[in-house]
C-alpha cells in the first residue's frame, strides 16, 4: 500500500484484490462455471418439465448463486494469510474494519458479479419470462453482496484452520436464511402476481446495508484474535 | 461473597462444590412435583386427548433452548469485553446442553405433531426456526472442536455467537414473513395468560424444575472444563520439561 491521501490506499488494495480475485485459481470463470454445473444438474433431479422449471425457477438461481459464492469464500483471507500479507494488512494500521469491507467488494467485483451477469443467461434453461429474468437479475445483484459480506465473518474465523471450508460453509449457512427467503419472495412475486414485489425487496436492500456493518466488525474482530 | 470472587477458578471450584447437593436436591423435588401435577393433577385435552402432556416437555426444553443460547450470548460478551476466565468456560459449557435441549423440543414437538396434524414434520415458521437455532448450536459446536488452542476457539465461538445474537431475531422474523402455522405464544402476554390454571401450574413447575436441571448440568461442564484445561496445562507442562531433560542427553 502506497502513502498518501485516504482515497489512494483504499483505490490500490481494491485494484490489488480485484486483481487477485480475477487472475488466481481460475479466476472469475470458475465460480460461473459451477453455477452453470448447479443449474444443469437440477433438471435431472426434478426431471425436464418447463413449467416445473420456470416455477422453481428463481429459487434455483438463488441457491445456485449460494452454492457458488460459499464456494469461494474461502479464498477471502486464506491466500493473504499463507504468503503472510495479511500480517503486513494489520500492521500497516489501517482501520482493519475498512479493509475487510474493501476486500469483500473487490471480492464481489471479481465473483459475486460475473454471477448475477451470468443469470439472464442461465435463467432462459429454466424457462423464466422475461420479467422474472429482470427481477432475478436485480435481486441478485442486491443480495449477493450480503452473502459475500456474511461469509466474510466465517471466512475471518476459519482462516487459521487447514481445510476449514466444509466448517466455513456449514457456519455461514444459517446466517444467509433471511437474505434467501426475502431474495426468493421477492423474486417469485414477479412471477405470481398477486404477491408485492417492493417489501421483501426493500427488505432485501434493508439485509445488505446491515451486513455491511456487521459483517466487517465481526471479520476484524476475528482477524485481530486469530493473529495473537 | 461477591460475584468477582467466583472469577477466581479455584474459588469456583469450591463455591459450585458446595452448591451442587442442594441444587440437585431442589431439582428433584420440583421434577417429582411437577411429574406429578403432569400425570395426575392436569386434565387430559377434549380434542387432544393424553397426548397434550407431552407439552409439559416439550415447551420448558424450547424455553431453556433460547434461554442458553442467551446465556452464551452473555458470556460471550463477557469474553470478548471483560476477558474474564470464566465467561469462555460457561459459553463452551453451555453450548451442547443448549444443543440437547434444542433437540428435546424438536423431537418432542414432532412427536406430538404426529397424530395432531398428522406428518412429523412441517416447514413451519416456529419449528424452522427452532432447526436453525439447532444448526447454529452444531456449528459452534464445531468450531470449538476444531481448534486446538482453547483461548483461541473461545474468542472466536464468542464472535460468531454474537453475530447470532444479532442474527437470530432477524432470522426469527424473516421466517415468520416465510409461513406460519404453529399456534401464537399463549403464556407470556400482555393481557395475561390464556391457558387454564391447571394447566398453567405444572407447566410453570417443569419449566422451573428444567431450569434446575440445565443450572446443575451447566456448573457440572464448567467444573468439567476447568479440569481438562488444567490437566491440559500439566501435560504441556510435563511435555516442555520432559523435551528439556531428554535434549543434553542427545547432545552427548
Amino acid at each position: 500500500m502506497t502513502e498518501g491521501p485516504t482515497g489512494n490506499w483504499l483505490a490500490a488494495l481494491f485494484a490489488r484484490e480485484l486483481r487477485l480475485s480475477l487472475r488466481s485459481g481460475g479466476g472469475a470463470l470458475i465460480g460461473v462455471l459451477f453455477f452453470l454445473a448447479v443449474v444443469t444438474v437440477i433438471p435431472f433431479g426434478v426431471g425436464p418439465d418447463l413449467n416445473l422449471l420456470a416455477r422453481i425457477g428463481p429459487a434455483v438461481l438463488w441457491i445456485g448463486a449460494l452454492l457458488a459464492t460459499l464456494l469461494g469464500l474461502d479464498r477471502l483471507f486464506q491466500a493473504d494469510r499463507d504468503d503472510g500479507s495479511l500480517d503486513l494488512v494489520l500492521m500497516a494500521g489501517r482501520p482493519l474494519e475498512i479493509v475487510v469491507l474493501v476486500k469483500c467488494l473487490a471480492h464481489w467485483t471479481g465473483t459475486g458479479l460475473p454471477l448475477v451477469a451470468a443469470v439472464p443467461v442461465l435463467a432462459i434453461f429454466l424457462n423464466l419470462e422475461p420479467l422474472a429474468i429482470g427481477a432475478v437479475t436485480l435481486t441478485l445483484a442486491v443480495g449477493t453482496p450480503a452473502l459475500t459480506l456474511i461469509g466474510a465473518v466465517g471466512a475471518a474465523l476459519t482462516v487459521s484452520l487447514r481445510r476449514g471450508g466444509l466448517l466455513l460453509a456449514v457456519l455461514v449457512v444459517p446466517f444467509s436464511i433471511p437474505v434467501l427467503i426475502f431474495g426468493v419472495s421477492a423474486a417469485g412475486a414477479a412471477v405470481s402476481e398477486p404477491a408485492p414485489f417492493l417489501a421483501p425487496f426493500l427488505y432485501l436492500c434493508a439485509m445488505t446495508l446491515i451486513t455491511a456493518v456487521v459483517g466487517p466488525f465481526a471479520a476484524a474482530a476475528a482477524l485481530r484474535f486469530s493473529s495473537d | 461473597m461477591g460475584l468477582m470472587d467466583l472469577a477466581n477458578p479455584t474459588r469456583f471450584m469450591a463455591f459450585s462444590a458446595r452448591l451442587l447437593p442442594w441444587l440437585g436436591a431442589a431439582c428433584a423435588l420440583a421434577f417429582a412435583a411437577g411429574l406429578y401435577m403432569t400425570f395426575f393433577v392436569a386434565p387430559d385435552d377434549y380434542q387432544q386427548g393424553a397426548t397434550v402432556k407431552i407439552m409439559f416437555l416439550h415447551v420448558p426444553a424450547a424455553w431453556l433452548a433460547m434461554m442458553c443460547y442467551s446465556i452464551m450470548a452473555v458470556s460471550s460478551l463477557g469474553t470478548l469485553v471483560w476477558k474474564h476466565p470464566l465467561a469462555d468456560v460457561s459459553a463452551r459449557a453451555a453450548a451442547p446442553i443448549g444443543a440437547a435441549f434444542t433437540f428435546l423440543s424438536l423431537v418432542t414437538g414432532s412427536l406430538w405433531g404426529k397424530p395432531m396434524w398428522g406428518t412429523y414434520w412441517v416447514w413451519d415458521a416456529r419449528l424452522t426456526s427452532v432447526l436453525v437455532l439447532f444448526v447454529m448450536y452444531l456449528g459452534l459446536i464445531a468450531l470449538w472442536r476444531t481448534m486446538d488452542d482453547p483461548i483461541r476457539a473461545g474468542k472466536a465461538a464468542a464472535i460468531l455467537t454474537l453475530v447470532g445474537a444479532v442474527n437470530l431475531p432477524i432470522i426469527k422474523f424473516s421466517v415468520d414473513w416465510w409461513n406460519t402455522l404453529h399456534q401464537p405464544a399463549s403464556v407470556i402476554r400482555l393481557d395475561g395468560p390464556t391457558i387454564h390454571p391447571t394447566i398453567l401450574w405444572p407447566l410453570l413447575t417443569m419449566a422451573l424444575a428444567f431450569t434446575l436441571l440445565f443450572v446443575i448440568l451447566h456448573l457440572l461442564a464448567m467444573r468439567n472444563e476447568i479440569l481438562r484445561r488444567r490437566l491440559r496445562t500439566l501435560q504441556l507442562g510435563t511435555a516442555s520439561t520432559r523435551i528439556a531433560t531428554a535434549a543434553p542427553q542427545a547432545a552427548e
